[in-house]
């Protein structure tokens, strides 16, 4: 399983180092929200959840895309505003989809992918699959009251939703303790009457936990929903490539103890050094290649502008 | 199938047709499962479908709004029923951020096949926030279709057109229009693509009335008789695709144009059908046009202001009266007792 989980998080880490490398190029014609620091939560959850279940994310969406095997060359034309990108250049960084994975597709605006979540939960569970919901959102999203909303509909309808929040303590630049009277998110989860874990960024803690919760779903689909509220921390700016200790709305010693405690390393040191090498050498040279591929794909006809606004079976 | 039914009963019938041929199609909204369901629109259908496929939800348009996306996404067809358009502006975040631009924004690998009634409102004291028409605000948006049928026929070709698009649907009712009767579709398979209709015939003016509107506009019609002008009046039935081509037709035709809308007229649908009908036509031939539709205030619920806020046949008849004849006429017809608005008799 450690291998598993540091190809995951070592990947993803390396797939952001290098947008955060080649952004001032301007070849990225995106905003980047990156998940540099965060990558324990979406390694841990998509490692504990099956091929067949789907997630549902926020902008901040490299991470879990990834993790859930969301195409990679796909994901950097995308990027790049390719024609050959996930989402054909219609969607940039904030978008990414891989429906043959479950990644489907991610929303700009916070807290949005709440619902949409729990309405294919319960639209799986009325077509009797086996399905999960995983639904990463960070903690801004839980001051929206669409979190209210959706998580008491959840419970009542008993939807087979795993909620993710990933509690990085800012929106933008705002800290929780600003925003939340109460800032206990887990607290209003278990309120709407839902089984409420939480962790750590440790990604051994995550899969653990989250592996509990997919198990109980496959013996009774009534099982759910289940909430997770993890502690993390974003290293680089809310959306950018840099990093942002210079604006003084947090601090690099805040920082310190989850630079100190960083999952990739963590979990790469746990591994033997061939083993680590060779899988490093491995996901270098897929990066190498998928970034090769987003730079030398084309840029999407003119025509493509009027496409998928409406279907083609579509009575328009 | 009864020969003539209720726009109501089209409503309920288009509704049961398509969840018993569908078993992908969900009922759901704030008290669609209630006893009055939805006066009558969904009645029964609990009891047919159960209710994992019909159900009465919290209040909370957006996240139920939302979750209808998710449903569609999952691989349903779910309808969700807005007693009131007013209601429909809680849910605007998942309409619009999300419904409309799925699709689009995922570059075509997600679509989102649902369908949202809402009702509009009108007379017994309605007032400020159960009267609202709203609908150009959906018409303003790339990847919402919208349509407001007005008769009994219309509302069960709408609904089961909707039902079976694979994009987002509005469908705006009328609770005025709730006591129509007349003819439904008789082949329910081979339903046509959304147009507009020409719903009298007529060579001086061309009268388009949305929704409830149309109503009022066929009244105009008939009291512009008197002063011996031939009214064609058109329902476009559909706003989001809008059928220009037919108002088009007759314009040329009448070289005149007044669209009567089911709500305020500025940025309305009235409009956005005259903006595109001279554009199209570009002085070819002299064409003189009007919009009417509520006044440009709030709702009040009295009954003497709210008589004035609305248009109705007497008065648009009046504003076409003097549109046909270019200045102030200075006519405004009698009331007729078989074109006198049926007056609602509350409580709700």
């Amino acid at each position: 399983m450690l291998e598993r989980f540091y190809r995951s998080l070592y990947r993803i880490r390396r797939v952001e180092e290098e947008v955060a490398r080649v952004y001032p190029s301007d070849v990225i014609k995106s905003p980047v929200h990156l998940s540099i620091g965060q990558e324990s939560t979406a390694v841990g959850v998509c490692e504990a959840i099956c091929e067949q279940d789907v997630l549902f994310t926020s902008y901040r969406c490299h991470a879990p895309y990834l993790a859930k095997g969301g195409d990679l060359p796909g994901m950097i034309a995308e990027l790049y505003g390719k024609a050959a990108g996930a989402a054909g250049g219609k969607g940039g960084s904030m978008h990414l989809v891989d429906v043959a994975k479950g990644v489907m597709g991610a929303s700009a605006v916070v807290g949005t992918p709440l619902p949409n979540a729990v309405g294919y939960a319960l639209g799986a569970k009325i077509q009797k699959k086996d399905v999960a919901v995983a639904c990463f959102f960070g903690d801004g999203a839980t001051d929206e009251g669409v979190f209210h909303e959706s998580l008491n509909f959840a419970a009542l309808k008993r939807a087979p939703v795993l909620f993710i929040c990933e509690n990085n303590g800012f929106a933008i630049h705002t800290h929780q303790k600003f925003r939340q009277a109460v800032p206990d998110i887990a607290g209003h989860a278990e309120a709407h009457g839902i089984t409420t874990r939480r962790l750590s960024d440790n990604v051994t803690e995550i899969y653990d936990a989250v592996r509990e919760a997919r198990e109980a779903l496959e013996k009774n689909p009534d099982a759910g929903p289940f909430f997770f509220e993890c502690s993390i921390y974003r290293w680089k700016e809310h959306v950018g490539p840099s990093e942002d200790y210079q604006l003084g709305y947090r601090h690099l010693e805040d920082a310190q103890p989850w630079l100190d405690n960083d999952q990739v390393r963590v979990v790469g040191e746990k591994l033997a050094v061939a083993t680590r090498e060779a899988i490093e050498q491995e996901v270098e040279a897929e990066i190498q290649a998928a970034f090769a591929f987003a730079a030398s794909a084309e840029f999407p006809a003119p025509a493509e502008l009027y496409t998928h606004v409406f279907g083609e079976q579509s009575h328009a | 199938m009864p020969e003539e039914a209720t726009y109501v009963e089209a409503i309920r019938s288009a509704t049961e047709l398509e969840m018993a041929q569908d078993p992908r199609v969900v009922l759901f909204g704030l008290d669609v499962d209630d006893p009055k369901c939805i006066q009558g629109t969904t009645a029964g259908l609990l009891d047919r479908f159960g209710s994992e496929r019909v159900f009465g939800t919290p209040l909370a348009e957006e996240a139920m709004t939302g979750a209808a996306v998710g449903m569609a996404l999952s691989g349903l067809r779910p309808i969700h029923v807005h007693i009131r358009i007013d209601f429909v502006l809680l849910a605007m975040n998942q309409l619009i951020n999300v419904a409309a631009k799925t699709r689009y924004m995922h570059g075509g690998k997600l679509h989102v096949p649902m369908v949202v009634r809402a009702m509009i409102g009108k007379s017994w004291g309605q007032g400020a926030q159960h009267s609202q028409g709203l609908y150009p605000l959906f018409m303003h948006i790339p990847g919402l279709k919208v349509c407001a049928p007005s008769t009994p026929y219309d509302a069960m070709a709408c609904l089961l057109t909707a039902i079976r698009d694979d994009d987002p649907v509005i469908i705006v009712e009328h609770r005025l229009l709730y006591y129509q009767t007349g003819p439904l579709p008789e082949d329910t398979d081979n339903l046509p693509a959304p147009s507009a209709r020409v719903t009298r015939p007529g060579n001086d003016v061309t009268l388009v009335g949305i929704s409830h509107q149309q109503e009022e506009c066929l009244r105009a019609a008939a009291y512009l008789e008197e002063k011996g002008i031939s009214a064609e009046v058109i329902d476009p039935i559909w706003l989001t695709p809008l059928d220009l081509d037919t108002i088009e037709t007759s314009v040329r035709k009448t070289g005149a144009l007044c669209v009567v809308d089911n709500t305020w007229t500025t940025c309305g649908a009235g409009s956005e059908i005259i903006a595109g009908v001279l554009e199209r036509i570009q002085g070819d031939v002299p064409v003189r046009v009007k919009r009417l539709g509520y006044a440009p205030v709030t709702c009040p619920p009295t009954p003497g202001l709210e008589e004035l806020f609305y248009p109705n046949g007497r008065t648009i008849a009046r504003d076409v009266c003097d549109l046909v004849h270019g200045g102030n006429v200075g006519w405004t017809p009698e009331e007729r007792a078989n074109l006198r608005e049926i007056t609602f008799k509350g409580p709700f």
